[in-house]
């Protein structure tokens, strides 16, 4: 038998670039093949290519051994392949029926919706492939990995049994993405066939049967799923060895640096997200704050680089009370922040590289001689940083937004570490991150740790957490739960927590 | 493109270029790329301009009616019609070249400079007209870049006329260095206030800068109205203020009839100093920097609401000034409508311009010679007026829609981010 999706020699152009080089791939009936790569190895570009969205400038594919030739979604929906990409495409005030069925409407009498025969198809979807989801719910009223579920069963609906899913945990919490997996199985295990892109090793080895890994462009290799380790794996990714685990030395912790007591936070809506909070952290240590997304480590964090009205409780760097102080004022204190969403907060991205590099500093000596800007120190500065941090970009003059994800943090971190801080506040550095990018940026983090800076690291990726940090503080639905020594904090026990499970109290060390 | 690329790093051809300084050109300002866009919707604006006055035309229909007969005379009409039309329009606009040239041997040969007046006319005029268009021009693409759609430059440029003319004719005795700044000052600060108090409204209680310009902008107008028909009416109590002073007359450069004054240059000048003061300074940089991402200013300390009422308020001080450019450099007091919508033309002109201060000196150049040209081709080639609105407009549709132009000249689509506008109206 044929197998069920056939791609040979793709080849993919851009000017200057050439996203796709000669690519081949095979994906078997009932298969679950991981397409694995760094960000712009040309995954999305070859998906797109399948999808219709881009032509290819050489090449074929063949859909259970015939040639087909797919000029946009709507052909290769007819071909029977379905894609649910990055970012949902949803209409947020719709239902999930109404959502599903845009585009293949069922209709009485010509005109009126039928949404009861949707809803019902919809309901029949999802008991056969373990998809749960209510299809009169408000899609904006969901939570994201049920979203995800709607963009599933809208492919499905659609009698689509080639899947492709472009990097669909990068937006799910662990647990999100285990029901994501079950799911998965559930569909290959009734004939379905899934491609699954992703840049995550750790997922590859959960899911996949077959792995082909795509580097430059290029097919750097394809392997079974047994016969692959994340060491295998990372090195075809990367092509060169690539250190997995941080090699740390001990803490030497001197004074406290940032001090946080009883702080209480609401969020947007107005409810609490941070409910009586302490914690301290000390020069040359990093303190990691575990949990699941969600449970005010956001508002937390912005409420100590001064983005969020702090209600009550008492917030001091460097035994200056900064409960309500500025965002500047904190910075100027030698508080340096890793945002959360690098795009939204830490970038203006049409602004050139350089301009981004010195995006808190601009107005202090050598960059501004009072309120005039000095140009030349500020690319001086500039290019200093670009080389000293490795940021690929073809000069410091191009849109910030023409660089990758990893280029894009590199970015935030040089301009945040090139200043003497003594504190560090983190939040997710590594998110969305390839390998070679994440390895580089838990580096630095370290460095600046020894140097003496106080480090808090906020991440809901456990192992980053555990691999960085010398004290860990579990946060749960606001609260801190617990704080324990990263040697005595085991995954089992910090999951546990995480899931709001409270230790006996002997157990607690105090924040 | 999701997925974005990994580009190699700086080589040493490219440091090179950058010490040179070309590059920088080519990559930061992308001048003549984001040149190109309006350029060609210019040019594809004045073909549908000639489609649209050869159809139009009965001589060019009455030719076509009879185009079996006499196929080559159709065509000769209706390329001439055009061509009549667009001449008229350059010479209305830049005066007749030979004119000019015989002009000025007339002058050398005799020292009569009349003729060269008259000759230079057309050009003096499309700059006049230009004048105001610079100023309110920028006002708008300095609020574009700082992430506010000032639709209230008119109502601005209202107030600031009347600060202008108030100050012209109450005050006497003053020396011109004195009395022309002040005139100037009042009509900037009357704008400013304009300006700032829907940037407050904005900056405080999130109430959207469109609707609260706009309603200014109706205050602004019937302020106006009220103030003619009584406290700054002329003592005969027609509905004009009484004359300002000449110690506060923006002076003209060549005798009557060309009526071009220095307003010209100060807008030029001035459109320098919002290029300085956006790229060059730091209050200009965290204007952008609100602009583009509020969220990402906010992160790098900047204040949002001062800065805020900061961009509305200059905004205003500009649009003020193309008032009292009006009223001190051309009509020397102020009458009812005095201005003939140059704040609403002038979100065209941001647009068209990029926001970028030399595109507003540019746009606002090739508006004021379509509107100066206009009266001649209507005179001379019997093409109505309106045709150069029409123009004007396709322009605009152009500019707004530049996957139109892309289309047309199958230019590629650069990158994402080619031109900052507004955030969202919702925001």
């Amino acid at each position: 038998m044929p197998p069920v999706l056939e791609l040979r020699g793709i080849t993919k152009r851009f000017p200057g670039v050439l996203a796709n080089d000669r690519i081949d791939l095979t994906l078997n009936e009932g298969e679950i093949l991981a397409l694995l790569g760094e960000n712009g190895a040309g995954k999305t570009t070859l998906m797109n290519v399948l999808y219709g969205l881009y032509t290819p400038d050489e090449g074929e594919i063949y859909v259970r051994g015939a040639k087909v030739d797919i000029h946009d979604p709507n052909d290769a929906i007819s071909q029977g392949i379905g894609m649910v990409h990055q970012h949902f495409m949803l209409v947020p005030v719709f239902t999930v029926t109404e959502n599903v069925m845009l585009g293949v409407e069922s209709v009485r009498a010509g005109v009126f919706l039928d949404q009861d025969v949707a809803a019902a198809r919809i309901r029949e979807i999802s008991s056969r492939f373990g998809l749960e989801v209510d299809p009169d719910a408000v899609v904006e009223n969901l939570p994201v990995g049920v979203q995800q579920r709607v963009e599933i069963i809208k492919i499905l609906y659609r009698e689509a049994d080639i899947l492709i899913l472009d990097e669909p945990t990068a937006v799910l919490t662990p647990q999100e993405a285990e029901d994501l997996f079950e799911i998965i199985r559930s569909l290959v295990a009734q004939g379905k066939s899934v491609i699954f892109i992703t840049h995550k090793l750790k997922e590859v080895l959960a899911i996949a049967d077959r792995i082909t890994v795509l580097r430059d462009g290029r097919v750097a290799g394809s392997t079974a799923c047994r016969e692959a380790t994340e060491a295998s794996l990372a090195k075809m990714m990367v092509g060169r060895e690539v250190i997995l685990t941080v090699a740390k030395t001990p803490a030497q912790p001197g004074e406290t640096v940032l001090e946080v007591q009883g702080l209480h936070v609401l969020d947007d809506r107005g409810s609490i997200a941070v409910n009586d909070a302490s914690l301290h952290v000390r020069a040359g240590e990093v303190l990691g704050i575990a949990g699941v997304q969600g449970n005010g480590q956001t508002q937390l964090v912005e409420a100590l680089t001064g983005l969020r009205r702090v209600e009550r409780g008492k917030v001091t760097v460097l035994g200056q009370d900064t409960t309500h102080a500025t965002p500047r004022e904190i910075t100027e204190l030698g508080a340096a922040h890793v945002p959360e969403d690098r795009q939204q907060d830490g970038l203006v991205l049409p602004f050139p590289v350089g301009d981004n590099l010195v995006l808190n500093t601009y107005y202090v000596p050598p960059f501004a001689n009072g309120v005039v800007l000095q140009q030349n120190e500020i690319d001086e500065a500039a290019r200093e940083r670009v080389e000293r941090f490795d940021v690929r970009t073809p000069s410091i003059f191009v849109p910030t937004s023409t660089l990758s994800g990893g280029n894009q943090q590199k970015v935030i971190v040089a301009r945040e570490f090139s200043r003497p801080i003594q504190l560090l506040i983190a939040s997710q550095p590594t998110r969305g991150l390839d390998v070679g990018s994440i390895e580089y940026i838990h580096q630095r983090i370290l460095h600046k740790r020894d140097e003496g800076t106080a480090v808090l690291l906020v991440s809901p990726e456990l192992d980053e957490v555990i691999s960085l940090s010398d004290r860990i503080a579990v946060m749960y639905e606001g609260q801190i739960l617990a704080t324990l020594p990263a040697e005595q904090a085991t995954r089992e026990r910090l999951g546990l927590l995480m899931a709001g499970v409270r230790e006996a109290s002997k157990a607690q060390v105090p924040a | 493109m999701s997925e974005k690329l990994e580009t190699p790093s700086t080589d040493e051809a490219s440091n090179e270029m950058e010490r040179t300084g070309l590059r920088r050109l080519l990559v930061r300002g992308g001048a003549l790329r984001s040149a190109l866009l309006p350029i060609l919707a210019v040019f594809t604006a004045l073909i549908i301009g000639a489609v649209i006055m050869a159809v139009s035309s009965p001589d060019v229909i009455a030719a076509w009616r009879q185009v079996s007969q006499n196929p080559r005379g159709a065509l000769s009409i209706t390329w001439g019609t055009i061509r009549d039309a667009y001449m008229a329009l350059f010479e209305g606009s830049f005066g007749n070249p030979a004119r000019i040239i015989r002009a000025i041997d007339t002058m050398r040969e005799t020292g009569e400079s009349r003729e060269l007046l008259e000759a230079l006319r057309p050009f003096s005029e499309s700059l006049v007209i230009a004048t105001p268009y610079i100023f309110a021009g920028l006002a708008v693409a300095l609020g574009f870049r700082g992430g506010l759609f000032n639709i209230g430059a008119e109502g601005q440029l209202f107030v600031g006329g009347l600060a202008s003319v108030y100050i012209g004719y109450s005050i006497s005795g003053l020396p011109r260095y004195v009395h022309l700044p002040l005139a100037l000052l009042a009509g900037m600060l009357a704008g400013a206030i304009w300006g700032a108090i829907p940037g407050l409204l904005k900056a405080r209680t999130g109430a959207h800068e469109v609707i609260n310009t706009i309603m200014m902008n109706y205050i602004a107008f019937r302020l106006t109205d009220h103030l003619l028909q009584g406290p700054m009416a002329r003592p005969d109590r027609l509905p004009i203020t009484p004359e300002i002073k000449p110690s506060a007359y923006l002076p003209s450069l060549l005798p009557r009839p060309v009526r071009l004054h220095v307003g010209f240059f100060l807008a030029l000048a001035t459109a320098a100093v919002v290029y300085w003061f956006l790229w060059k300074t730091t209050r200009g940089f965290e204007i952008r920097m609100v602009g583009a991402n509020p969220r990402a200013a906010r992160y790098a300390g900047v204040h949002i609401i001062a800065t805020t009422v900061l961009t509305m308020a200059l905004s205003g001080a500009l649009a003020g000034l193309a008032g009292a450019n009006q009223v001190l450099g051309l009509d020397h007091r102020l009458v009812r409508a005095f201005s003939t919508g140059y704040g609403f033309d002038s979100i065209a002109l941001a647009l068209l311009g990029n926001s970028h201060p030399l595109g507003v000196v540019l746009s606002s150049l090739l508006f004021g010679f379509l509107r100066g040209g206009a009266a001649r081709m209507q005179s001379v080639a019997n093409v109505p007026v309106e045709i150069i609105r029409i123009i004007q407009g396709i322009v605009i549709v152009f500019v707004a829609a530049p996957a139109i132009i892309r289309a047309i000249y199958r230019l590629r689509v650069v990158r994402e981010e080619e031109t900052l506008l507004v955030r969202g109206w919702g925001s």
